[in-house]
């Protein structure tokens, strides 16, 4: 079979060196980026205008991939793009290589082992945690089954004080109209087995700080997956004072980041209650507000972060009777611009604009307090660009690293799905004090279910055969012996 | 150790109108290692869940040993699912690799480090235990993986498509070893996988699934040389067994210009629904050389010979001048067949061969159901399965 490039229509990718082990391919074109455990070889390519990541594994596997991401990213969820899936290959001597598939690589990413350069503190454990819990519940909305859940198979992306998470590893996944509660918790159950196991290792690595328990933030996820999952979806009955109500419950989704786009309301039998259930809701209330006000594509958290600055430039600076629209392009033309504009070009790899936007916030938050009084926004951005930025690490990706600084690890070709990742490139500061936003709202009660009762005992069937142990079948049964 | 029933479990998704699983009933015994195999989509998983207690069971109920566990909790059920996908730990020893889901049962250390020395005694890796899983082969860690599994010592284990992601020569190499374990282990074992050829080569039964219903259970041999219907037929077998619908005269199926002479059981199953007409299985290691228009002998026109040393195969056609038979919907497609040969009597590309099935190798399906008409299969050595 010969080569054959199914996917994105990039000219370049017929240019790689695909009659190559991708542990073989030069150096040169390797970008040496962090990464999470894998089986598979993964390794990032750059290409003249981006990096993508490429990995390989069998053909109808990268193929199934492929459509699963592109069916997630369809649906709107937080994932990797897939690129292309590349089947045919041979090497120089007509053997056959596995196929590969090709996805963007997520600008700005960071896997959960990239974070830290001595230990990994509980608080960012936590904040890991929690946007996988997030991530994990946003794609169980949408009927997705994930079968392999982790750290390693989610990337992740500051998001103002939080992360925000990203599916990665779509490979045993799967679609429905719909999860059963069976499919949802084996799939945290999986993510609890996974997470112990990430958290263990990075233990046994010294690179955990001696106070997280790995058990405990296990059942972080489960916790924060719960109240979630049952704040989002759990049905309310109301008797009164109705349209005040539907407005409460709509205004707490939104407050979790969620809009609703439909929402089931049904009168009970005797008509004097109201039963209401969020039928669909969509992440990213904040995100799409601020992208209609500014015209700005950020993050859910950073979109709460900037649209509460605007809110208050709207009451202090501009006017509050002012038009909301036209106050927001007063902000954006006079407070956040400038602000973007004043990070000098070399520095503008480290961190995304609404990103250093909201840390120049905290660093304002900081000045103000030592200084004991409000400092302006112009000279916050000054100190900023001056004494915090410099020593930001570049989180854009790590582009044009010589051969030489490549870890040992990550070129060492004969044993690819054990590989170290390469080392931790940047460090966790703690900038993130007096920030409050995106906490998720508490679920609220327990639910102090009694177990199942049991029914009648009823009389054990009957096993006839014993053991049906016997030799394998005389006959040598064609084709077992090729797949 | 426990035997397994599904006693008419069904389990039917919200919103959906077909079960997912439909009454199954399987009793699988102490020990046995059962392999549930079946399309993409035909309820495998749902199944495996069903036991794990992950999915409710809206009907029937599921024993493990003499214990209704319908109802259980999934973690009171003393069943060990072995997930599809195993990440090993690089800066974690192999012990501690196998050890870490007893310590997350809180399991104590010296008990964890026994059960895990036992565990790597069985899987050949006690000399690796303390060692990082760098320094093992794929198969190796494969078996690590197994190890963490193990180390439980649970009632049953279940396995979904564990081999999915590993490429072909790991494959072959871990499903020998996970069967040669299994039977070392004794532990009743319940095996999910799409690949046939897996279920063949690893099950001491094999149930086929198809949209949700259970089509067969059986040894392989079973599956391989009696299967119950055509569906059975096509699925079960590599390349797989020809199959075509063809008008049936005096006890003879027309096929092509040839008449092949049917079983008489088979004949005398036919209803009036089939209109004269059966589906036809053979497989293509059934088929012997014969002369040109000998008594019975089907004319097969060569496409393509694909060669594999030992093997050869003719994928070809049958030539009909008498008109296609009108309904193939059972078949695999089109006149499409595959004849193993003798690899050292290779013909040409667009030569005509003539085959007839060897006594007692057909498989006679009723054209209106699809299931089977004759009822064993009688082997060359004569012996009636
Ligand atoms: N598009 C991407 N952008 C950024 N990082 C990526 C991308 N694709 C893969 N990675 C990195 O490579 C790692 C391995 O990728 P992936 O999880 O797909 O491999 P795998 O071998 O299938 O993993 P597993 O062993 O979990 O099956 C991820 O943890 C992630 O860090
Ligand atoms: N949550 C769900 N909602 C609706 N249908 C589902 C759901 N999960 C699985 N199914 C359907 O149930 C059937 C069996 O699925 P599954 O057990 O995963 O099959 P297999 O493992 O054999 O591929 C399929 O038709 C599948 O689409
Ligand atoms: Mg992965
Ligand atoms: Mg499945």
């Amino acid at each position: 079979m010969p080569l054959h490039i199914n996917g994105a229509g990039h000219p370049e990718f017929m240019t790689l060196p695909w009659s190559l082990p991708l542990e073989q391919w030069p150096t040169d074109q390797i970008a040496a980026l962090p990464r999470g455990i894998s089986r598979h070889v993964v390794r990032f390519v750059k290409l003249a205008d981006r990096v993508v990541a490429i990995k390989e594994t069998n053909a109808s596997i990268a193929e199934r991939e492929f459509v699963m991401l592109r069916e997630l990213q369809r649906l709107g969820a937080p994932g990797v793009v897939p690129l292309a899936v590349v089947s045919g290959r041979t090497n120089a001597l007509g053997e056959p290589l596995e196929a590969a598939l090709i996805t963007e690589h997520l600008q700005f990413s960071l896997p959960y082992r990239s974070l830290f350069s001595q230990a990994l503190r509980e608080e960012t454990t936590t904040r890991f945690v929690d946007a996988l819990a997030v991530l994990l519940v946003r794609l169980h909305l949408l009927g997705f089954y994930w079968g392999d859940v982790s750290l390693s198979n989610a990337l992740f992306r500051r998001d103002a004080a939080e992360f925000t998470a990203y599916l990665v590893d779509a490979e045993t996944g799967d679609l429905h109209a719909s999860l059963s509660d069976g499919q949802r918790s084996y799939d945290t159950e999986i993510a609890r087995m996974n997470i112990i196991g990430e958290l263990m290792d990075l233990e046994a690595q010294g690179h955990l700080e001696d106070t997280v328990d790995p058990m405990a933030i296990a059942d972080r996820l489960q916790e924060r997956y719960d109240e979630l999952w049952e704040a989002l979806t759990q049905t309310a009955t109301y008797t009164s004072n109705i349209p005040l109500r539907i407005a409460t419950r709509v205004k707490e989704l939104n407050d979790l980041g969620f809009d609703v786009s439909e929402m089931d309301m049904r009168e009970t039998e005797n008509g004097d209650a109201l039963v209401m259930r969020a039928k669909v809701v969509d992440a990213g209330h904040h995100a799409r507000r601020l992208m209609r006000l500014t015209g700005l594509d950020v993050q859910e958290n950073q979109a709460r972060r900037l649209l509460n600055d605007l809110d208050e430039y709207r009451v202090l600076v501009s006017h509050p009777s002012e038009d909301e629209g036209y106050s927001a392009h007063q902000w954006l033309m006079k407070v956040f611009e400038p602000t973007v504009r004043a990070v000098p070009r070399e520095f503008r790899k480290k961190l995304e604009p609404a990103q250093v936007f909201h840390e120049v916030l905290d660093h304002r938050w900081f000045l103000a307090e030592a200084a004991d009084h409000d400092v302006a926004m112009p000279v916050a951005v000054a100190s900023y660009v001056k004494n915090v930025l410099p020593n930001r690490p570049d989180e854009q990706s790590v582009l044009g690293t010589p051969a030489s600084e490549l870890n040992a690890a990550e070129m060492t070709a004969d044993l690819p799905a054990l590989t170290a990742e390469v080392e931790a490139r940047s460090q966790e500061t703690p900038v993130f004090e007096g920030d409050n936003t995106g906490a998720w709202g508490r679920a609220t009660e327990d639910e102090a279910d009694a177990t199942a009762p049991d029914d009648e005992p009823a009389p054990p069937p009957t096993v006839t055969r014993q053991s049906t142990k016997r030799e394998p079948p005389a006959h040598k049964v064609p084709g077992s012996e090729r797949d | 150790m426990a035997t397994v029933t599904y006693d008419g479990a069904s389990r039917i998704y919200p919103g959906t109108e077909r079960p997912a699983v439909d009454k199954l009933n399987i009793e699988i015994a102490d020990g046995e290692f059962l392999v549930m195999v079946g399309p993409s989509g035909c309820g495998k998983s749902t199944s495996l869940r069903m036991l794990a207690g992950l999915e409710d069971i809206d009907d029937g109920a599921i024993w493990v040993g003499d214990r209704d566990v319908t109802h259980v909790q999934p973690k009171d059920r003393d069943i060990a699912m072995v997930f599809q996908s195993y990440a090993l730990y690089p800066h974690m020893s192999v012990a501690d690799n196998m050890g870490f889901a007893l310590k997350i049962a809180k399991v104590d250390k010296a008990e964890i480090r026994s059960r895990v020395e036992d565990a790597a005694k069985i899987l050949d890796l006690t000399e690796y235990l303390d060692r990082k899983p760098k320094a093992l082969s794929g198969g190796q860690r494969q078996r690590v993986a197994m190890g963490r599994a193990i180390v439980r010592q649970p009632q049953v284990f279940l396995m979904d498509e564990p081999l999915s992601n590993l490429d072909a020569k790991l494959r072959v190499q871990t499903r020998t070893q996970i069967a040669a374990l299994q039977r070392r282990l004794g532990t009743t074992t319940v095996y999910v996988t799409h690949d046939q050829t897996e279920a063949l080569t690893m099950g001491d039964r094999i149930a086929v699934l198809k949209d949700g219903v259970l089509q067969q259970v059986g040894t392989p041999r079973d599956m391989y040389d009696t299967p119950k219907n055509v569906f059975v037929a096509g699925f079960i077998g590599s390349p797989a067994m020809n199959l075509g619908t063809y008008q049936v005269f005096d006890g003879q199926a027309q096929v092509g210009r040839a008449k092949v002479t049917l079983s008489r059981d088979a004949i005398a199953q036919l209803k009036a629904d089939d209109k004269n007409h059966v589906v036809l299985g053979f497989r293509p290691e059934s088929l012997d050389r014969a002369a040109p228009n000998a008594e019975g002998a089907i004319p097969i026109e060569v496409d393509i010979v694909e060669e594999l040393g030992s093997d050869a195969f003719v994928y070809g056609s049958i030539p009909n001048e008498f008109g296609e038979s009108k309904d193939l919907h059972f078949a695999a497609g089109d006149s499409q067949v595959v004849v193993r040969i003798d690899p050292r009597d290779v013909p040409g590309k667009g030569d005509t061969i003539w085959v007839t099935i060897r006594g007692g190798e057909q498989h006679v399906f009723s054209a209106a159901t699809g299931d089977r008409l004759n009822a064993a299969t009688i082997h060359q050595d004569g012996i009636v399965k």
